[in-house]
């Protein structure tokens, strides 16, 4: 970015934003906008605190599991879905709707089905994150250029080696899924646990929210967001270094 | 092509017989559906020779070459490879791709390397045989370059180090020049004809490309479309071991190259 013809960082924009809310919280309009240095102050009380390590603890746990079952199940599917055009039939419709679906209204019944504990928040990753995977490891799988496969036909390469060369063709689209299945777990995860809130950091909202710490609350959906981002920021990292050849793939 | 001599012009045969044919093609048709893209075709394919599949597009030479290659099944005949009916793609027959076909996540060396790691092939082994082929086609210190950093002429080379390297008997090339440009694919007719004579194999040339055909062919085969039948088989009489610049104002080739074209201009207009 720049300005005035000067290369600014990339986080100065931030700052503004930043300072905008400072300036709004020192009025003291509203209980609910504590002035930002005050959620500064209050991330390190958050950090320090044994119930956030806790609920951190928690959190990733079914975030990992969800999101691991998510790409378990996702990509396989994907893959039968690109290669047997029945199975595509049968599932497309549910995949995209599902996709589409807003997946919290179905919480409920997961507690109903699953209890109040981490299972139920597993699921919810696991249904926020899955679908896109689907979706992305299917249109890659059907976009390889059918002269690669040809290729590795006449050349004598058996069941197992064309596998492992229609995986690494989709590979740039698969990434792009789970990155995707990513950013969406974090959202499943935050749901799931607020709707259960008595676990992890559902469970540390619900407590802030009660006893009126906004400025703790604020900080811990900072940390939240950090995470988010930092997460969607590593695999984007994967991704390019897959990409060089993404863009080749026509020719 | 001995009497070049004294006949300028070409010869013209009904009925192909060669005396050691490598690959019979019998009574080969292919349906799509209803659309019949080749209609009854027999030709033979000698020994050493390269042979050009010639025609404009929808005469199914693509096809035909695909068909020899194992990778489409013709809907009725057969095709023998030394004397044997194929049912699919083999190690005598190796494949050069129109679009080159190149796994972009591997090096041109392992590209290269492909069909003889599916041969089994331990992985010293490859490489040093893959690298002979890379040397020879010309891209010699490029071995570890991905495909994406080649221009295409460069990454047809590669296809074509990789068909060289598994020592098929029969190169099958699938319109090979026709993705790369004017100077590039002279350049690549060139060393064409010179690796024909160092690698002593059979060619089997797919184009659409006649001054192509005339220019690198011991036979052509032509094809008319809908459907895809046999249309004439020509010998090109061309001086061989002269100047390719030369050659290309030859009177010969270019009394072949009218023939060509005014045999199947009907077919495009």
């Amino acid at each position: 970015m720049t300005l005035f013809g000067r290369q600014i960082p990339m986080m100065s924009s931030l700052i503004i934003w930043a300072l905008i809310w400072e300036i709004l919280g020192q009025f003291d309009l509203v209980l609910l906008f504590p002035p930002f240095s005050e959620v500064v102050m209050a991330l390190g009380d958050v950090l320090t605190s044994s119930s956030f390590a806790e609920a951190i603890r928690v959190t990733l746990l079914a975030y990992v599991s969800g999101l691991g079952l998510a790409i378990v199940v996702g990509i396989p599917l994907g893959f039968l879905m690109g290669l047997v055009p029945v199975a595509d039939k049968m599932l497309n419709m549910w995949v995209n709707t599902f996709l589409a679906a807003p997946l919290s209204a179905l919480v409920p019944i997961f507690m109903i089905l699953f209890g109040l504990g981490t299972p139920t928040v597993i699921v919810t990753v696991f249904m926020f994150a899955v679908w896109i995977i689907v979706l992305d490891t299917r249109a890659g799988v059907q976009h390889i250029t059918p002269s690669l496969l040809e290729m590795s036909r006449s050349f004598g390469a058996g069941r197992g080696e064309r596998f492992r060369m229609i995986f690494l063709a989709a590979l740039p689209e698969i990434l792009a899924g789970i990155r995707l299945g990513m950013v969406r777990g974090v959202k499943g995860v935050v749901i799931g646990q607020l709707l259960v809130s008595i676990i992890g950091v559902g469970a540390l909202f619900t407590l802030y929210q009660q006893n009126f710490l906004m400025a703790h609350f604020w900080a811990l959906i900072l940390l939240l967001f950090a995470l988010a981002l930092t997460l969607s920021g590593l695999v984007g990292k994967l991704e390019k270094r897959i990409d060089y050849y993404a863009g080749n793939r026509s020719s | 092509m001995t009497m070049a001599a004294i006949q300028t012009d070409v010869t013209v045969h009904e009925m192909p017989q060669t005396p050691h044919p490598i690959i019979e093609v019998d009574g080969i048709s292919k349906l799509y559906g209803d659309v019949q893209a080749l209609k009854d075709i027999n030709l033979q394919f000698e020994t050493g020779h390269l042979t050009s599949l010639l025609g404009p597009s929808g005469c199914g030479k693509t096809t035909l070459l695909k068909i020899i290659a194992g990778l489409l099944q013709p809907t009725e005949g057969e095709v023998r490879v030394k004397g044997q009916a194929i049912d699919g793609p083999g190690r005598e027959r190796a494949f050069v791709f129109q679009d080159f076909a190149l796994m972009p996540w591997a090096s041109v060396l392992d590209n290269a390397a492909f069909g003889l790691k599916m041969q089994g092939l331990g992985k010293a082994e490859r490489r040093e045989r893959a690298r002979h082929y890379v040397a020879e086609v010309g891209l010699s210190g490029f071995e570890d370059s991905f495909p994406h950093q080649l221009s295409g002429g460069m990454r047809q080379r590669v296809g074509l180090a990789r068909a060289l390297a598994v020592d098929a008997d029969v190169l099958l090339m699938d319109e090979p020049f026709s993705a790369v440009d004017e100077q590039t694919r002279r350049k690549f007719q060139e060393d064409l004809m010179h690796l024909r004579e160092v690698e002593k194999k059979t060619f089997l040339f797919v184009t659409h490309s006649i001054e192509e055909a005339v220019y690198v062919s011991d036979r052509i085969v032509l094809l008319s479309p809908r459907p895809g039948r046999l249309s004439d088989i020509i010998e090109p009489d061309i001086p061989r071991n002269v100047d390719p610049d030369r050659l290309r104002r030859d009177s010969g080739y270019l009394d072949t190259v009218e023939m060509i074209w005014s045999s199947i201009r009907k077919y495009v207009e």
